[in-house]
């Protein structure tokens, strides 16, 4: 049995020993380097761009600004295409843009024979503007006196959405007295995804045909993308992923593979590079959206929510990207974690601004509404004198849940399990005691959040994935899959999941972990949660497949007939005793090269995924805070999760700390600094404070393993769970330690100390502290 | 890729002068953790570098018969902190070194480059001000000392010339001979920082642990430069040690900085933590001199 096994990752060996290729490994000879010039300012238009000291430089090839590229908007984001037009991802930028909406905005680019030459020359372009002013908050930019970021949208709003659920009326429910009611502010600010391995492609021209090479999650998509925005054949453009260092949802957008496709085209096809810096990835990619929510809620004096009322404003940044749909799953998360008794408005807009674009981060919209959800339930749980726990458990998403507007259920649930098991962890009663009265400078709290979190996207979007199963001479397998390997361990567990549905064992699958749009099969790429659950559904479907077809050629060899035949360790055996009829091997070699009847035994299917189903979770913390310096230190962690059966626990875990990580920087420190001109002030890594070894605690990771029903092997969504619920566990926590509501993220040094001197908590004056 | 034009790896600190004057468009580099990311980021582009990194004249570490010790300005922050001299006499300042950046960086970057790059938030040049440090600097007229407290000028700017190398740095005995002392970096997070406050407290007892004999306060980051609190110390000097001597400090440091308002910082934030971090480390020092539940009163960690 392969699944629930501790495997080790299959590329596990090649990334230590430094053999695994990655995109800047691969640079082929003769390369040259593009360096994108960027704007100074954050809204305005480009009025002329003077080149010529900067074509000076030697070593400089070619200058292309915005004025220079095909007049075609086309859209980023790494969703599957759809054939509805109302659909269809916004298309609002062009390969370079004369109407600049963000700060670093793309306005042109240098072709240089190095990297020196190409910095030098981007430097000395001159660059005329037309300036106006940056718009940086949701408000500034939805006041009737906005200027327009995007002709086609009037007011700046992207999309806005509502809906209701239940009888009646929020506002008479809460005029009718009797009911508690609470309500507040909370918001969240954008970070960045700080994947190890910077944006990074080649592109060159071969017959005719543009190869673009590329460190991206989405392989196919790109294709389609760059095809949109160059308006060349599809057929022509051959996209090739190699091992990626991390994407987390930024490359999840179509970043600069297109720009690239057009610059090669512009050298004759001699390949041209473009490797962002970190400080150009963390300023001028993709963010995680800050979103304000602003929540009200009714709850009776037993602690039963009765209604609640959700407004949120997602800040978009100067492109559509992921746009609405980031907002929406936020608000969707509000509404299925916890059910009212009577009415629950909501009402949701993403509005353009001028900071940096917001686009698929690791939990898609989850981890703020969350956030929103989590801090609002725990202070909704105050206000009626309930511990927030029992709280929970009388109000949360019940076993059976399904979505009434998706028709998502839980086909399994493992929430309160996973409540119950970080209780007893955490202890959480002893400590809820302990702690509720503390005083002095230090004080300790525990606190907790939980969540739910969809699979995959169905049946918002197509949910597809296919693959491929061909047979070698020696009865091993080359797998091929159209899902990507990002550094998450995708390969690895399908490996496990083919050698699971086939009988080969692991050692004898050979998985291609490059992508490349001329061979593999399509699949919309890694991302959501999605690959063991859709993609997965594929590799059972062809793995069955695969398996009919070498019984089939055993039983025209044996005379046996095929359904009294299984595989099992890489040999035909007797389905009964296990008997061994014929190794893979002699079949395999008899198939190749039989005079008689040869035959290369392929598989290969499409699973179109109709299913989706909730994974759930909570997260308990135990933190200690130094108010005099505003400092968290955490003192204890766990994550519980529901993900259905595990098909590698190992690296389950390994995930669960990785998310948890992220987590841990939402909550305490990291942020995009924007300052009053839409310019990031801390696009670098020492000033944009991810937590380093030293500030990461012992993390700790639980599952409750319940198998789902509608997963190919019992498994459910968990690449991105675990970064879902920590920040909102902290900040009860601190709750619990301070007695104060922390509304906004992150909760760094800074902000606490200027609270607590508010709170008097920290003594003002210089001389009254004995 | 770095936009360098040359670079000189001169045999003495003499030829390293030569060097400096003979190419005005060259700069020192000894260690290079600050001066490459300023190339990098074109504020040095196409610069020539003059590199001290390999002069193992620069880092010798001797202490004289006087009981004075010579800093070699080349050292790097690893190799002080693990230095026997250091180790001896002067604990904290290896602790000060031992919380600049992370290991690359402190394997690399040295304490010259520290105090000569002239920024507020080195982690060595509080505890160097406290430690009344002289420099020697060697230029093409010769040798000059100067101390370190009329060394820095500005924000990034010091006394040192261009053409001028850092050839020693000398403590005298009188000024670790029974001082203990204390560092405290805070920092957003506990590794790979930059100070948002640096204070460092050197402090020595009579003999029965009861009263403050002498007392050093600086602070990193309180003021454009590392600054001393001469008028706070002078008030300690002599006191008990009581809360009555917390209390004093915290008031009286305030006067003697001058934090500002950065996107990195408040400065009400910052004062808050000349205030805090001030008792914090003077009560560890106070530990560390002998000076029994010295740390009880205080908060938690820095």
């Amino acid at each position: 049995m392969e699944i629930g096994k501790n495997r080790r990752r299959v590329d596990a060996w090649a990334k230590v020993t430094g053999t695994a290729k990655y995109t800047a490994d691969l640079y082929p000879a003769n390369c040259l380097t593009a360096k994108v010039i960027r704007s100074t300012i954050a809204n305005g238009r480009v009025v002329s761009m003077d080149v010529r000291e900067a074509l000076k430089v030697p070593g400089v090839v070619k200058i292309v600004t915005c004025f220079d590229v095909p007049d075609i908007q086309f859209p980023t984001p790494g969703h599957p295409w759809s054939v509805e037009k109302s659909h269809q991802d916004i298309a609002d930028r062009k390969l370079l843009n004369e109407r600049v909406r963000v700060y670093g905005d793309d306005i042109g680019a240098v072709i240089a024979e190095d990297e020196l030459a190409a910095e030098k020359a981007a430097r000395l372009v001159r660059v005329t503007y037309e300036t106006y002013e940056p718009l940086l908050s949701v408000e500034a930019a939805m006041a009737p006196e906005a200027s327009r970021i995007h002709e086609e949208k009037p007011g700046n709003i992207v999309a806005s959405s509502g809906f209701k659920i239940g009888e009646g009326d929020f506002d008479r429910l809460k005029e009718d007295g009797g009911l508690i009611y609470v309500s507040g502010t909370y918001t969240t600010q954008s970070v960045q995804h700080c994947h190890l391995e910077v944006p990074v492609s080649f592109a060159y021209m071969e017959a005719g045909r543009i190869v673009v090479v590329t460190s991206t999650q989405i392989p196919h998509i790109v294709r389609r993308v760059i095809s949109q925005a160059l308006g060349m054949d599809m057929g022509k453009i051959r996209v090739i992923k190699p091992y990626v260092g991390g994407g987390f949802g930024n490359k999840q957008d179509v970043l600069y593979e297109p720009l690239n496709a057009f610059l090669a085209t512009l050298v004759g096809g001699r390949p041209v590079k473009i490797e962002l810096s970190r400080e150009e990835t963390l300023g001028c990619t993709r963010v995680r959206h800050a979103i304000t929510f602003k929540l009200e809620g009714l709850a009776d004096k037993e602690g039963n929510l009765i209604a609640r009322r959700f407004t949120g404003y997602s800040n978009q940044g100067g492109y559509a990207s992921h746009a609405h749909a980031i907002m929406a799953n936020a608000a969707n998360i509000f509404k299925q974690l916890y059910q009212d008794k009577g009415v629950l408005e909501s009402k949701s807009y993403t509005v353009y601004t001028n900071i940096p674009t917001g686009g698929a981060m690791r939990g898609y919209g989850i981890p703020q509404g969350d956030f929103g959800t989590e801090a609002f339930i725990e202070d909704m749980a105050w206000a009626v004198g309930m511990d927030p726990l029992e709280f929970r458990l009388k109000n949360c998403m019940k076993a059976g849940y399904k979505d009434p507007h998706l028709g998502i259920a839980c086909y399994s649930y493992g929430l309160k399990d996973c409540m119950e098991k970080g209780r007893a962890y955490i202890h959480w009663d002893e400590k809820r005691e302990a702690y509720a009265h503390q005083t002095g400078p230090v004080r300790r709290g525990v606190g907790m959040a939980i969540f739910c979190y969809k699979t995959g996207v169905h049946p918002i979007s197509l949910e597809t994935a296919s693959c491929r199963m061909i047979l070698n001479q020696d009865g091993s397998m080359q797998l091929q899959m159209g899902a990507a390997e990002i550094g998450q361990g995708a390969d690895t567990v399908f490996t496990q999941m083919a050698a699971e549905s086939t009988g080969i064992s692991a050692e004898k699958i050979h998985i291609q972990t490059f992508q490349d749009t001329d061979v593999s099969p399509f699949d919309t790429g890694a991302y959501a949660s999605r690959q063991t659950y859709v993609s997965g559904k594929a590799i059972r479907k062809t793995g069955l497949l695969f398996k009919s077809k070498i019984l089939a050629y055993a039983s025209e060899k044996l005379h046996i007939p095929g359904d009294g035949m299984d595989i099992r360790d890489d040999a035909v055996v007797d389905k009964e005793s296990g008997d061994i009829l014929l190794t893979l091997g002699a079949l395999a070699e008899e198939a190749f090269y039989s005079l008689d009847h040869s035959v290369h035994i392929t598989a290969e299917a499409t699973s179109h995924c109709k299913d989706n189903t909730f994974a759930t979770g909570a997260c308990f913390v135990e933190l200690e805070v130094d108010i005099p310096v505003g400092k968290i230190k955490i003192r204890d962690i766990i994550n519980v999760h529901d993900s259905g059966r595990l098909i590698n626990p190992k690296l389950a875990e390994a995930q669960v700390h990785g998310g948890m990580s992220m987590g841990l920087g939402y909550a305490l420190g990291e942020k995009l600094i924007i300052d009053d001109q839409g310019r990031p002030r801390n696009a670098d890594l020492l000033d944009y404070k991810m937590p380093t070894a030293m500030d990461t605690p012992d993390l700790h990771a639980a599952f409750v393993e319940i198998a789902d029903e509608t997963g190919p092997y019992g498994n459910k969504a968990l690449g991105e769970p675990p970064a879902i619920p920590v920040a909102p566990a902290v900040r009860n926590a601190l709750l619990h330690a301070t007695g104060i509501h922390f509304n906004a993220l992150p909760l760094d040094p800074q902000t606490l100390v200027e609270r607590f001197m508010k709170e008097g908590l920290i003594e003002t004056e210089g001389t009254a502290y004995v | 890729m770095y936009d360098l034009k040359n670079i000189y790896y001169p045999e003495s600190p003499e030829e390293a002068v030569r060097m400096l004057e003979a190419d005005e468009n060259s700069v020192l580099v000894c260690g290079g953790t600050d001066v490459l990311i300023r190339i990098r980021e074109g504020r040095l582009a196409g610069v020539s570098l003059v590199s001290l990194n390999d002069m193992r004249e620069l880092k010798r570490m001797e202490r004289e018969s006087d009981g004075t010790i010579h800093i070699g300005p080349a050292v790097t922050f690893s190799a002080l902190s693990d230095d026997p001299l250091i180790r001896e006499y002067l604990p904290p300042l290896g602790e000060a070194a031992g919380t600049v950046g992370g290991p690359q960086i402190r394997n690399m970057g040295t304490i010259g480059g520290n105090i000569c790059n002239g920024a507020t938030s080195a982690d060595t040049a509080s505890m160097l001000k406290a430690l009344n440090a002289r420099l020697v600097l060697l230029g093409s007229g010769g040798e000059r000392e100067i101390s370190i407290h009329d060394f820095y000028t500005g924000p990034g700017r010091t006394v040192r010339r261009r053409e001028e190398v850092l050839t020693d740095i000398r403590v005298a005995r009188e000024d670790y001979e029974d001082m203990y002392g204390a560092y405290i970096k805070y920092g957003k997070r506990d590794a790979m920082e930059i100070a948002t406050l640096g204070c460092a407290v050197l402090a020595r007892t009579d003999t029965d642990k009861t009263h403050i004999r002498d007392i050093r306060i600086a602070y990193g980051v309180a003021a454009p430069t590392p600054i001393r609190c001469f008028q706070t110390e002078e008030a300690l000097r002599g006191r008990p040690i009581d809360a009555a001597l917390f209390a004093r400090l915290r008031r009286d440091v305030l006067s003697e900085v001058s934090p500002r308002s950065s996107w990195r910082a408040s400065k009400t934030f910052r004062i808050q933590l000349v205030k805090e971090l001030g008792e914090r480390a003077l009560r560890q020092a106070l530990a560390r001199a002998g000076v029994p539940d010295i740390l009880k009163g205080g908060g938690g960690h820095a």
